[in-house]
């Protein structure tokens, strides 16, 4: 692996919200790292966490929200103590977000040429013809047809995918470090869900952002991300390479959302989400949350929460199954026929790996 | 939009045809007549009055001299006042009317916006309460109750105006402070609404995300936003004001249409009761076109889809 500079740090973060029915835990000690130029896809089901999560890295955390802990290191500084000022500068400047619905996240009666060019006039005071100017390459940047007839347009002439482009284009209009994209293609159809992934593949590697992608769809993280962190109940579970997570899942709620997901690899007769619902976070339960839906739970996890245990440089995973202790259990099938490919995998890589230094060495 | 203007006055005056009709024959269903005070009258002298007036032609025949008459601007003869055409009685008090109604309207609404729109900016704090409660009591103190009040503590008490009559601009201020107080609440309690719901969309969230400050978010997204449908409370406001001016003119004396209005009904004076109700739904039909044509033209997504039609 490449060590490439990490440009956010979150270490331990704890939010809270207050609400008339007591305390919300919504975020329960959540650390990971997001490398220069990287994909991270952060994956759960509703209300795991995912939006709170890249809410607090905006600083736009609802009113009622407390940071019970943590910190988020961005070059050096911790967002967390940031000024209302210095957030302002960090927003649309340095990081950036794409929402989930592109049918009302425009402003209906701002002219979108006008909303592109905005963060250009806001952080770096350029004027406005050349902020227009600039506007009108992100468009045809982000494929707008017509992008020079269409500029004085509003939203309402545009079509879902189209709008989602636009929201792109104001994004990226200042060439951010970071780009958030919570749910970008949810709200989309499946043939426009597609191009808008495209699209964001291809635009990272022209303007060399780094992405965090949340989703929980687990299909659509294949194609897009470099590694994947999986979030239950206000905590992650699992972290590690696209390859390690879909491949080698060590824990059972990771297996829950893969056996949950249709693939072409899979057999689609053994279909199923996971049973029950998650833990109500203005209690969370004592041990492992997932621990009443899990049907592989032990006694410990009713008692006392897993630490990571390392799978891999790059994989961790906090689950008690992977206590040295801990009885060994039979995955699902789908589970160990992902694991059985991903063995050719390795293999497959080990062998490449020792031909390119055979090759070398008959450089030499 | 010339074709869509053309449309719409068509439909004004069809709207004002009807309300003519309607009226005209509810007024020759209510009971009592012009003559009912006179009893000393013997029946040969009322009968003469009533010819005098075109009272005893078939209703038909009324009908059709009285629609012919309006549309050539003669709204007959005032029964009250024997010797005045009643369009002579209506051009002669609609100025203070006018003049009060708009006043009201501009009074109402310029503050209601703004501590509307101060009320949701600073939502669940004293400045939201205290605007909150402003508003409600606006709504819930009638007109003339209000009137009354400003009547004795800045008329009497204080002697800042004039408590009744009518002459320059200071005569107009208890009439027209009394008159705004309900518009203004309306639209206070209708602007704040909107713009909490404005400041809650994913397009402000959006704003926020690029950098903008909180003020920053607010003139240049929020403000134009929840304005826009404040345009649609005009129409409803007005008829407020209107039905508003004829207690408010009879309590400050001012002669006004909404004064002859109330005196007109007291006196069964038909001609006159049947033109200010024309003229009160004229007003009204022209507030509420030029209330479209304005919503027309700031709102982007109304503007476009006329132009496709
Ligand atoms: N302002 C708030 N007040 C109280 N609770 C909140 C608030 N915002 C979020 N929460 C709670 O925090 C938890 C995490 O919410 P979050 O929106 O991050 O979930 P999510 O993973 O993004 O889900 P989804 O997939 O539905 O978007 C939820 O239980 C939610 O109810
Ligand atoms: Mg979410």
């Amino acid at each position: 692996m490449q060590s490439k500079e990490t440009i956010l740090d979150v270490n331990h973060l704890k939010i809270n919200f207050n609400t008339y029915a007591g305390t919300v835990k919504a975020i329960r000690d959540v650390s990971f790292s997001l490398k220069k130029g990287e994909t991270l896809a952060i994956v759960g089901e509703s209300g795991s966490g995912k939006t709170v999560t890249t809410r607090s890295i905006m600083g736009l955390l609802a009113n009622n929200a407390v940071v019970a802990g943590g910190s988020i290191q961005f070059h050096g500084q911790d967002v967390l103590k940031m000024s209302q000022k210095q957030l302002e500068g960090l927003r649309g400047a340095k990081i950036a977000q794409i929402f989930q619905d592109p049918m009302t996240s425009l402003d209906p009666t701002m002219r979108i040429g006008r909303q592109i060019a905005e963060p250009l006039i806001i952080h770096k005071g350029v004027k406005k013809e050349k902020a227009m100017a600039q506007a009108l390459e992100m468009m045809k940047l982000v494929g707008i047809t017509d992008a020079e007839n269409r500029i004085n347009d509003y939203p309402h002439q545009f079509s879902g995918g189209m709008r989602q482009r636009i929201v792109i284009a104001i994004a990226l209009i200042n060439y951010p470090e970071i780009l958030i994209a919570d749910e970008p293609t949810t709200a989309l159809d499946v043939t426009i869900q597609a191009q808008i992934l495209d699209l964001m593949r291809e635009l990272q590697d022209k303007i060399s952002t780094s992405i965090i992608f949340i989703t929980h769809d687990l299909g659509v993280v294949a194609g897009m991300a470099d590694r994947v962190a999986v979030m239950y109940a206000g905590k992650i579970v699992e972290y590690g390479t696209v390859d390690e997570i879909f491949y080698n899942p060590k824990h059972p709620y990771t297996w829950g959302l893969l056996s949950s997901m249709p693939t072409l690899d899979t057999h689609g007769d053994e279909l199923a989400s996971i049973p029950g619902t998650p833990p109500d976070l203005l209690d969370p339960p004592k041990g492992d949350a997932f621990a009443p839906r899990n049907p592989y739970a032990l006694k410990i996890d009713t008692e006392q929460e897993p630490p990571f245990f390392k799978v891999s440089d790059t994989h961790y995973a906090a689950t008690w199954l992977l206590h040295p202790d801990a009885p060994k259990v039979t995955p699902p099938e789908q589970i160990i026929e992902r694991q059985k490919k991903f063995a050719v995998m390795q293999k497959e890589a080990e062998a490449k790996e020792q031909h390119r230094i055979e090759e070398e060495e008959e450089q030499q | 939009m010339a074709k869509y203007l053309l449309k719409r006055v068509f439909y004004l005056l069809l709207t004002l045809f009807i309300v003519i009709t309607v009226t005209f024959f509810l007024m020759k269903l209510l009971p009592g007549t012009p003559l009912q005070n006179q009893q000393k009258l013997s029946p040969a002298q009322q009968h003469l009055i009533l010819k005098q007036y075109g009272l005893t032609k078939p209703i038909w025949q009324q009908y059709l001299i009285y629609v012919g008459g309006v549309f050539q601007g003669n709204f007959g003869t005032s029964f009250q006042f024997s010797d005045q055409p009643v369009s002579y009685l209506i051009s002669s008090r609609i100025g203070p009317s006018l003049l009060l109604g708009l006043q009201a309207m501009i009074l109402g609404v310029v503050p209601g916006i703004l501590v509307g729109a101060l009320g949701a900016i600073k939502k669940n704090t004293w400045v939201d309460t205290t605007t909150t409660i402003i508003s409600i009591l606006g709504i819930s103190i009638p007109s003339f109750v209000l009137a009354v009040l400003l009547q004795y503590f800045l008329g009497l008490k204080l002697h800042l105006f004039p408590i009744a009559d009518w002459g320059g601009f200071a005569y107009t201020v208890l009439p027209t402070l009394a008159l705004a107080a309900s518009p203004f609440a309306d639209t206070a309690r209708f602007t704040r609404t909107e713009m909490v719901d404005v400041l809650n969309s994913d397009y402000i969230e959006l704003a926020r995300a690029k950098g903008l400050s909180k003020w920053g978010v607010i003139y240049h997204h929020a403000l134009r936003n929840s304005l826009i449908p404040v345009v649609t409370i005009i129409g409803p406001l007005a008829v407020n004001i209107m039905t508003g001016s004829m207690v408010i003119e009879n309590i400050f004396s001012i002669p006004g249409i909404g004064e002859q209005f109330v005196k007109s009904i007291l006196t069964n004076d038909y001609p006159t009761i049947m033109a200010v109700t024309i003229v009160y739904s004229v007003m009204l039909m022209v507030v509420l076109l030029i209330t479209d044509i304005v919503y027309g033209i700031i709102d982007p997504r109304i503007r476009i889809s006329g132009r496709s039609n």
